[in-house]
This record gives structure tokens, sequence and C-alpha cells, in this order.
């Protein structure tokens, strides 16, 4: 086996535990909430007996432990249980809302590095001047804006007064039909399924949510950029480059915006983690179908085994996450390696 | 506006398709009104409302996709507005029912025409076996079977394919009025069975995504989380065949992004829209307020906590909420008052406006009568789940009790234990509640909500002679000689002993821009089947 595919298997068995921690915890943490999911469910018009009748039903009469081991046996079957407000397996939900909420964080993203690492570069490069403090002004926004607002703002001007928007009414206006799923990407599937007309009103109904998000999560990615610029520009290798009489460009992107890479792909990966479950304001007013709003209704609601199904795919998730991250360090700087880790 | 330019493209692309799930995009055109879009905050989890865990919203499948035996019809209010009439029961799937002399049996004539969406007749043995599934499953549907006094399968028969029978263990004047509620809906059976297990002779993972009915629309398609499409069911015999041949229900969340899309009319229908909206929307579109029959909103008076136990200071607080203020600024003046009534009971008017008012030296009075003239401290405890009217209206309560010597710390409790601690334990002192019930008589809002032990009694209220009244008038018709006195003598004793306040009735708003006829129904859905595009 080679070194660097023996190192991911190691990184992986190393998740186990992280894993398993987070099936203990959030198993302890839905059962530790207030409410009692029997009482909710048994509806208006409940009296002593129907809640017990629906007690029983789901199982919640059986003591604690027992309750544990039979949902650790299922997740070795890979068996995430029964959500009992959606009335469907998780992994359904999950698959269904996953999806949602990734094409709409992976394209603010998309979009925010798209402005924020140029801009962050600029402004490290040209310290002071009137890029430095556009990107001090955008930083500042972003941040102290809340997404809701700036989502009903976008929506105020956009869509109700200048009409140039689609109606917010989440992936796709309700004259269209989802594509044949393959991806769960709405603007990949209809591209597979060659379909320009879908394609273009996923697009549309993406903008506006997507730019919310983008500001939101601009601000760190570009003070990153410009922070570690910085730094990378004021160390003695660029200096070294310099009086070797490398070109500004080389030594620009050759050099400094390589080293500066690695805190930038770190806030990326936590960002991305981030927004991923933290999106919920954004989900709400766009009426998007995301994870973010489907973990807060179960929780709202004490869906034990949907908010478990949430936090598991979010841990699995994030470790992947780090994962890729890890490997890109590799990428961008050959020092790093896995084994020295 | 270029929007209207591309559905009415997409629409004359679109009309070769022969069957809807198989289109690309849904055939819609501004101008006909074929095709009504609904926007509504909730979301609907079930399209089978007797599975466990299915939440008021997917009533309305229910309502749209399946036929009860009977209905309820239509009167026009006051305020030339539509309303179920519960007066008024008439035919669904039924074409006529008896009772026997002794109020024991109701025999059912079934529609010889009536057909399910796969073309099959619907038979006496249909509505046999969905009867069975209601009051069997448990939950919900069967304690709302329970209270029509249908709690066994025994009691249902199906004579022959056209007659069916429903055999009581006492005469009640709920029995007819509760099979026109949405529960007992009437179920392909032979569809159902064919997908019923050894585990689930209900089929109740079946029907949660697939309804099996007669009703006047089918599920086109169902994103959970996100739409529900009807398409109307030409061959429907219930009643008239909808106007619209497609109403699309989508999940907005956010109330502002619900509110530009009724405003721009790029939807129809905006459903229960909060009293803000309402209010300030009035002058730009009909909008409809129609006070919910049997709800009250109330601030509920524990008696598990100690000064509450003394009746002069349960009047002292009912003479000192500011009813006026809290109805303007909470309920945004939608709704019907309920303070301010007349002193003697001499009607049977339910709800009704207690004579109580806003009058702080009569406060004082009582306060100053009872044993704690020096007043005390309480939590007032609302749900976060109706911040929305209970949290003006607590602050304003804490105002005013402050001014009599009672001060208040308002509670907030997290709406997925909000049923826990107030209905079921009843362990709140001083609380907000809003209780309505479905049957719309003034004994069966006595029986959930002033008589011990019930889920509404938040209260923990018990007064013998209203326990007996109660009893007495829950089952008695309302033509009977004695039901008028009873009723106002129950009537007179709650407002004497005063465990629930009522501060107001509220109104269930719904927004119409591009739509017309909309009916108020008791279970607070939206009855799609009467609403037309204009």
């Amino acid at each position: 086996m080679s070194a660097p595919l023996r190192a991911v298997l190691w990184r992986i068995l190393q998740t186990v535990p992280v894993v398993f921690g987070v099936v203990v915890i959030s198993f302890v943490l839905t059962r530790a909430l207030p409410g009692d999911p029997a009482v909710y469910f048994a509806g208006a018009m409940a009296d002593a007996q129907s809640i017990e009748e629906v007690r029983v039903a789901l199982g919640l009469d059986q003591p604690l432990w027992r309750q544990f081991f039979l949902y650790v046996g299922d997740l070795l079957q890979g068996d995430l249980g029964n959500s009992i407000s959606t009335g469907q397996p998780v992994l359904t939900d999950l698959a269904m809302r996953l999806p949602a909420s990734l094409e709409l964080t992976l394209t603010a993203l998309l979009l925010a590095c798209a402005i924020a690492i140029p801009l962050g570069v600029l402004a490290a490069v040209r310290q002071g001047s009137w890029v430095d403090h556009l990107c001090r002004v955008l930083v500042t926004a972003g941040v102290s804006l809340p997404t809701f607002f700036t989502g009903i703002l976008l929506i105020y001007v956009f869509y109700y007064l200048l009409g140039i928007a689609p109606s917010p009414l989440g992936r796709l206006d309700f004259i269209y039909f989802e594509p044949p799923r393959v991806t769960g990407f709405y603007l990949i599937d209809s591209l597979i399924d060659g379909d320009p007309e879908t394609f273009f009103a996923a697009l549309r109904q993406l903008i506006l949510p997507a730019t919310t998000l983008a500001l939101f999560t601009l601000a760190p990615i570009a003070r990153m950029t410009r922070a570690s610029m910085l730094t990378a520009l004021s160390s003695d290798y660029i200096r070294t480059a310099r009086a070797a009489g490398l070109s500004g460009a080389m030594v620009l992107f050759g050099y400094a915006f390589r080293n500066a890479l690695l805190p930038v792909v770190t806030t990326l990966g936590m960002v991305f983690s981030f927004v991923l479950g933290a999106n919920v304001l954004v989900e709400k007013v766009f009426a998007w179908p995301g994870i973010g709003s489907y973990a807060v209704e179960a929780l709202v609601v004490s869906d034990y085994a949907a908010i478990q199904g949430f936090v598991l795919a979010m841990a699995l998730l994030f470790v992947f996450l780090n994962l890729v991250i890890d490997l890109s360090y590799t990428l961008i700087d050959p020092r790093i390696r896995f084994a020295a880790k | 506006m270029t929007d209207t330019n591309r559905r009415t493209f997409l629409k004359t692309t679109a009309l070769g398709a022969a069957s809807l799930p198989f289109l690309k995009v849904m055939p819609a055109l501004a101008e006909g009104r074929d095709t009504l879009v609904v926007v509504s905050g909730q979301t609907i989890n079930s399209l089978d409302l007797h599975r466990v865990g299915t939440n008021r919203a997917s009533y309305q499948v229910a309502i749209n996709c399946y036929d009860r035996l009977v209905s309820f019809g239509t009167k026009t209010l006051p305020t030339g507005e539509l309303s179920y009439d519960y007066e008024n029961i008439v035919p669904e799937l039924a074409e006529s029912w008896s009772l026997s002399d002794d109020g024991l049996v109701i025999t059912f004539k079934l529609k010889s025409n009536a057909t399910f969406w796969d073309g099959r007749k619907v038979t006496a043995e249909d509505v046999k076996w969905s009867f069975d599934r209601a009051v069997s499953v448990g939950g919900f549907p069967t304690t709302q079977m329970r209270a029509g006094g249908l709690s066994r399968p025994d009691q249902f028969a199906a004579l022959d394919a056209e007659t069916f029978t429903v055999t009581l263990d006492f005469p009640s004047k709920l029995s007819l009025p509760d099979l026109a509620v949405p529960v007992p809906f009437i179920i392909n059976a032979e569809v159902a069975k064919a997908n019923a297990t050894a585990d689930d002779p209900w089929a109740m993972e079946y029907l949660h995504q697939t309804p099996a009915g007669s009703g006047a629309f089918k599920v086109a398609r169902w994103d959970q989380g996100q739409q529900l499409v009807y398409e109307r069911n030409d061959d429907w015999v219930g009643g008239p065949v909808p106007a619209v041949q497609r109403v699309i229900v989508r999940e907005v969340p956010s109330q502002s992004t619900r509110r530009a899309l009724i405003e721009r009319g790029d939807v129809q229908v905006s459903f229960d829209i909060p009293d803000r909206d309402a209010a300030e929307l009035a002058d730009k579109m009909t909008v409809h307020s129609t006070p919910i029959e049997n709800c009250i909103h109330c601030a509920c008076l524990n008696t598990n906590f100690e000064p509450f136990q003394d009746a002069n200071v349960r009047k002292a607080i009912a003479w000192a909420i500011p009813y006026e203020a809290i109805f303007n600024t909470a309920a945004y003046g939608r709704g019907t008052p309920m303070w301010g009534g007349p002193e003697t009971v001499t009607d049977t008017q339910w709800p009704r406006p207690f004579p109580y008012n806003t009058n702080l030296d009569t406060a004082r009075e009582f306060l100053a009568k009872s044993n704690y003239a020096d007043g005390f401290s309480v939590p007032l405890s609302i749900s976060l789940d109706l911040a929305s009217w209970m949290e003006p209206t607590a602050l304003l309560i804490q105002e005013n009790l402050e001014k009599i010597g009672i001060s208040c710390t308002v509670e907030k409790i997290p709406g997925a234990n909000w049923r826990t601690v107030a209905l079921v334990d009843k362990s709140l002192a001083f609380h907000l509640e809003n209780f309505g019930g479905w049957l719309n008589t003034p004994d069966y809002y006595f029986f959930w909500a002033y008589q011990e032990g019930k889920l509404f009694n938040s209260s923990n209220y018990y007064n013998e002679e209203v326990e007996e009244l109660t009893n007495r008038t829950l089952h008695m018709p309302m033509d009977h000689p004695e039901y008028a006195g009873l009723i106002q003598r129950m009537f007179e004793i709650v407002i004497e002993d005063i465990p629930r306040i009522p501060l107001w009735q509220p109104a269930l708003n719904v927004a119409l821009n591009g739509a017309t006829d909309y009916e108020f129904w008791f279970h607070r859905q939206l009855d799609a089947r009467p609403i037309a595009g204009v």
C-alpha cells in the first residue's frame, strides 16, 4: 500500500471515535431536550389514553438504554430511523434536502471566493488605496448584516420593487418540474437531462439566495486573504525573490499567493461547514427546502431520529471536509506531509 | 409583464404532453386562471390524517382529496363572507340518512354513482373499513371519533353495497356533526388492503404518500417540504365540481416573502396570514378575517397556585386586564371582543363576551377583599410558538397588574415543551391559552376546557355543578326544552368563577388576490373545492 493511501486510511480510522462520540452525544442531548414527542404528536385533541398510545407507537415507553441499543443497531445497518414529522426514513429526507443546501452553499461560496480572493489580494497589494477601503467596507457590511435582513432586502428591491428577480418560491418556480434526479443538484441534473429551460429557471432562483449567502461568507475569506497576503508579502523570501529580479506577477502569484493560500483554504473549510448548517434563515426567507430548516423543524417538535440524523450527517460531512482540506494542504505546500501529522 | 409572456409561451409548448407528472413545465395561464397558487407558512407532512404525527396543515388533504358521508352546508355571514354552516348537514357520499326512533341507529344510503379515482364504485364496505381504521389506529383520529360516541368497529355495519349503519351506545347530538369533520374520511379499501402488510394492517405507510379516495381533487404531485399540487377530479359527485383545474399549495416559511408574493399578484391566495398583515393588506386586496367559531384566546389562572384559589384575586385580575389595548395591539383589531358583555346571561351565544372590563379601581377593590391585599408575584407563561399574539398580550397584562400590586415575570416556553407543561402537566400558574373546538356547541367547549382533568383545562378548574351540567348537555339535542337553561347556568358559573379570562375570539385571515369564493371552515384549513379564480 502506498504511503499516502495508508495515511488517508489512518485518518479515516481516527474519525471512528469522533463519530461514535457524536452518536452518543446527539442521542443523549435529544433526550435531554424539554418537550415530550408523544404529547406533541398525539395532536390537538389528545387525552391521556391517546398520548400513551402514541408513546408506545414511537417506542418511547422503552428504557433509555434499550432505545440507545436499538438506535445503534439500526445505525450499523445504515438505518437512521424514521422521522415522525415527515413520516419518511431520515436517510431519504437527508438525501432530498442535503443537495439543496449543498447547491446553494457551494454556489454562494464560489461567488464569495470569486469576489473575496481577488479583493483581498488587491487590498493587500495596494494597502491603503480605495480597493483596500472597499474591501474593509464590504467585510464590515458582510459580517454586520444578518442574512435574513439582506435576503428580505434583496427580495424587496429586486423582486417586489423592480420585478426582475423571479418569485422567491424555492428552488424552482411552480411552473417547472424538478429535473430527473441524478445528483440532486438542479443545475447539474437539468444539464444532464439536456433541458436548458429548467437549468436557467433553477439558476434564476439561485441568484438571490446565493448572493445573500455570499455577502455573508465573503467577509472572513476576504479578511483572511488580505491578512495572509500581507504576511507573505513582507516575508524574507519575497524580498529575496524581488531582489533576484523576478517579475512582479511571478512574485505575487508564484510565491506570495501560493503561500498565502493555506490559511485561506482553512477558513474556507470552516466557513463552508458552518454555513451549510447555519443558513436556516436564508432557507426560510427564500423557501429553500434545505437541511437547516429541516433540522430546526425537527428540533421544534422533538423529532429525535431526524435531529440525530442531521447531527450525524453534519459530523460526517465535517470529517470528510477536514480530510479533503488536509489533503489539499499537501498539494498547496509539499512540505506538509501526512506522516508528519 | 415578462413573466406572463413566459408562462403563456410555456403553456402552449406544454399542451401536447398527455399526463401531468411527466411534463417538464406545468401549464399555467395567468389570465385564464385555471390554476390557483396558494402560499402557506406551514408544511404538509403527510397525506394521511390518521397517521401518528400528521400535522394540522395536512388535514387539508383529507378535506380536498377525500369525501365523508356528510358535510356541512354553506352560509353567508353578515359581512358577506362565506362560511360553513354547522346547523346544516348536507350529503357528500351519502345520498340520504335516517335516524331510528330511539336515536341509536343512523342508516346511510350511499350515492349510487359515487366512484373512487380508480373508477371503482364506493361501497358500504369501504366506509366500514375507513371507520374501523379511524377508531382503531389510536391517537388523534380515535379521540375525535370518540367525541361523537364512535369508539368500536362493531358500531359500524355494511348492510349491503349501498347501505351503511352506525349504532350508538347513547343518542348524541354530536354524532352526525362528528361524521362531517375531516377525520372519518372514506378510503378506497381495496387499494389500501392491497398495500397493507401484516405489520401494517391499516396501510399507514402506503396512504401516507399515496392517497386513495373519491374526493374533489387528486394529488398530482407532492414534494414534501415544498409543494402539493391538486388536480381536479372531474367525476366528483360529492358536491359541485371545483371551478379550477389545479391548485398548487406552495410552502413559504417566511411571512415577508409570502406578503411580497401576494402583493405582487404572483400567487392568488395567502393562507393564514398574521393579523398585522391582514390589517395592512385589507385596502389593497380582498382579505377575509373570519372569527374562528368556538375558539377563544384566554388568560388562564391555575388553581394549583394558591392565590388563584381565591375568587376575589381571579376577579381582580379579570378587571385589571387592558382588553381594548390587547385587542388593538396583539390582534390589530381582527376578531371579536370578548369583554364588556351583558351583566346577566339571557342567551346561549358562545363564544360570548364576559361582563368584565378594564377598571383598575374595581380590580383594587376585589384584591383588597382577598387574602392577598398586598399583592404577590407570579410568572406569566407564554409559548414561543405563539409569541406573535402572546408576547404583546403578556406585556400589556404585566403592565396593568403591576398597577394593582401583582408583579408578573413573563416566562417564555419553547413550543415543543408547551403542550407538556401547559396542558398535560397543567403546571403553569398564570398563562395564555387558545383552545378552539371543532364541534360548534358550548357544551363541547366546556367538555374540553372546564371539566376536570380534560386536556385544555389548564387552570385545573373543578366545579361540581359544571361537571354535571356539561355531562348532561353534551349529548342533549340543542332544541331540547331544558338545553338553553342548563347552558346559561354553566355560563353564569364560569363567569362568576372566572378560571379562564376570555380576551378575544381570534380571526383566521386569508388574503386573496385573483381568487374568489373563499369559504371559512372550522378546521382552519383551506377548502380548495369552492374557490375560483378571477
